[in-house]
């Protein structure tokens, strides 16, 4: 602290009671503790990641030198290249798109119209399926593996697109009860009306309670889209042939082809974790409304 | 399944509105139809396969021959079984309640920050959260190789030695733990700032104006009003964290081990290793009633302290 600044405080607590300046003393002391703790853990938290890269940058030979060299000396994207262009990697990627982005078109395309149909529609059964969406955040996904995978070999779908999309369209039972507790705090003059201009249920859903709601859907597609990239066990059941790996599994599961190279291991960590790092970073405020969503917090 | 609730549901809309809109009702089952029809085939059918499939002797593909509740007696007699429910509730242990009480103590941290400043050390602790369980392997495992990892010069320093720490077997579950909840926390903290920021400001003023100091602040105010948010982040924590398979998998080389075996990996060793598909199923369906039991337990437990 500044001389000036000091002079300055001191004016500030002068006029004050002593009680207040008690508080005021209380706070920069305990305060100026938790925050730098809070900054301290916030670095230990980060520094594993930021580890992580840097070694990628360094020459493999650097990587194993003893000593912690915060920078590389030698910057090189050499274990980038190499896995971009060494390892399937790039049909990985491919894989984990298309999966994970037909995943979140068909969790959010049913949970949309499931959601709609609960919430503004009157229709035998409903109260039951309402129950049996709330009783199925009871069963674990992981128990399901078994039978799931005799069903998908059933209809011959292990090793396909679609073995590994259809499992997971069961993952997100939260998704609709969202939809329909958005579409219920749709105001009912907007549907009154409208169905006296004489709009069906389904222009009803597309022009009015759809895009009414579409932060929530972006919301949901960017949360349903990460996790079913990350999904792990599914794929690495579903697919038994390298060129079917999604990038999670491909990573993991296929290391021989170039031993033990740190900076490479880590650079196709890095190419796996990219995607859904920079949606979270573009999207910081959609993923946490959605987090917070999906754990029952409206707001 | 919609026919059995017909008789139950017609009269209360007779009752409503005099009439009954068939037309809503098509509407109604074309929009609840995709839902349904995926739910039933790929939720319904294979949970009560599942449960079918554990009263049987039977491959993972193929038919199998009853055998009521053999598979059962089997389990409580599998040595491997216990194993791997003592491993995943050690493990539940170790990651749950600390990732809650951290998440607490690191939200109220992150709270007391403003504008800018928070959002970045908000994304330092949330940032792993959204990352793959494949890149947290890859990160981690770099962290503490056994010969070149930043972790064994702390370690060195310790013990005198290196050490491979997911070799260790008294190290590991720890270990793996503690980057779980690396991984985790952020939900956590999460969940816990929203719950901080529902709590009136006016209510921390009017308490300091009356002299009540931080501790006390914390603990009259604080934490009876974060209580819901806390049991909250309990019951999800714990029903993930009994699902442990992923991490466990990987830093165990493959689960090579059975020292370190979890619930959902006896499953997968069972049915895809093994080709012991009613077995598998039989230890799926017990994995299924150790996490209802315990979930209703704890939010019953949790709920009436809060109560109190």
């Amino acid at each position: 602290m500044t001389a000036a600044a000091e002079a300055s405080a001191g004016t500030i607590a002068a006029e004050m009671t002593p009680r207040q300046r008690r508080v005021i003393k209380t706070i920069d002391v305990a305060g100026l503790i938790i925050t730098i703790a809070t900054v301290l853990g916030a670095i230990f938290w980060a520094f594993p990641l930021y580890w992580a890269v840097v070694t990628t940058l360094k020459p493999e030979n650097e990587v194993i030198q003893p000593g912690i060299q915060l920078w590389p000396e030698h910057f090189t994207l050499d274990a980038y290249v190499h896995v971009l262009f060494g390892t399937r990697i790039g049909q990985w990627y491919v894989n984990s798109l298309f999966t994970a982005t037909s995943v979140t078109v068909g969790v959010v395309a049913i949970s949309a119209l499931a959601g709609y149909a609960i919430s503004q529609l009157k229709f035998p059964g409903r109260r039951l399926l309402w129950w049996i969406i709330l009783a199925s955040f009871m069963i674990p996904v992981p128990a399901l593996i078994v039978n799931h995978f005799v069903l998908m070999s059933q209809f011959h779908l292990i090793n396909t697109y679609l073995g590994i999309i259809l499992p997971q369209l069961v993952y997100g039972p939260v998704t609709v009860i969202i939809y329909k507790q958005f579409f219920d705090s749709v105001p009912k003059e907007f549907r009154e009306a409208a169905k006296i201009d004489g709009a069906n249920e389904f222009q009803l859903f597309f022009r009015l309670y759809l895009p009414m709601n579409w932060g929530i859907t972006t919301a949901l597609a960017i949360i349903t889209f990460i996790g079913a990239w990350n999904q792990f066990l599914w794929p690495f059941l579903a697919a038994t042939e390298e060129p079917m790996f999604n990038i999670t599994v491909g990573i993991t599961q296929v290391t021989d082809a170039f031993g033990v190279k740190y900076a490479r291991d880590l650079g196709s960590a890095i190419l796996a974790g990219l995607p859904v790092a920079v949606v979270y970073l573009i999207f910081q405020r959609r993923v946490t409304q959605a987090i917070m969503l999906t754990a029952g917090i409206k707001g | 399944m919609a026919s059995t609730t017909d008789t139950t549901a017609a009269p209360e809309i007779r009752l409503n509105k005099h009439r009954i809109d068939y037309s809503e009702w098509l509407a109604a089952g074309i929009f609840v139809l995709p839902f349904v029809a995926i739910y039933a085939v790929l939720f319904i059918y294979p949970t009560v396969q599942m449960i079918l499939l554990s009263l049987q002797d039977a491959p993972l593909i193929g038919a199998g021959k009853w055998n009521g509740i053999d598979n059962y007696i089997r389990l409580f007699k599998d040595r491997l079984f216990s194993v791997a429910v003592w491993n995943t509730v050690y493990f539940v242990l170790l990651s749950v309640i600390p990732s809650t009480i951290l998440g607490l103590l690191i939200a109220l941290g992150v709270n007391r920050l403003k504008g800018w400043a928070q959002s970045v050390i908000l994304a330092c602790f949330f940032l792993p959260n959204i990352l793959p369980v494949s890149v947290v392997y890859r990160v981690w495992n770099w962290m503490f190789d056994s010969q070149f990892g930043i972790l064994q010069y702390p370690i060195h320093f310790f013990v005198g030695a290196n050490v491979p720490v997911f070799r260790t077997l008294p190290l590991f579950m720890p270990t793996v733990a503690f980057i779980t909840i690396w991984w985790g926390i952020g939900f956590n903290v999460l969940l816990f700032i929203a719950g901080l920021r529902n709590i009136s400001p006016d209510i921390y003023e009017s308490a300091s104006l009356d002299g009540a100091t931080r501790w006390q602040q914390f603990t009259r105010i604080t934490w009876p009003l974060i209580w819901p948010v806390t049991v909250l982040v309990l019951t999800i924590q714990l029903i993930l964290q009994f699902k442990i398979f992923d991490q466990i998998y990987l830093f165990g080389n493959g689960g090579r081990s059975d020292a370190t075996m979890g619930l959902v990996q006896l499953i997968y060793r069972d049915a895809f290793q093994k080709n012991q598909g009613g077995y598998g199923a039989t230890v799926a369906f017990a994995l299924f009633a150790i996490i209802v039991i315990f979930s209703v337990l704890q939010y019953q437990l949790l709920r009436a302290r809060g109560e109190k």
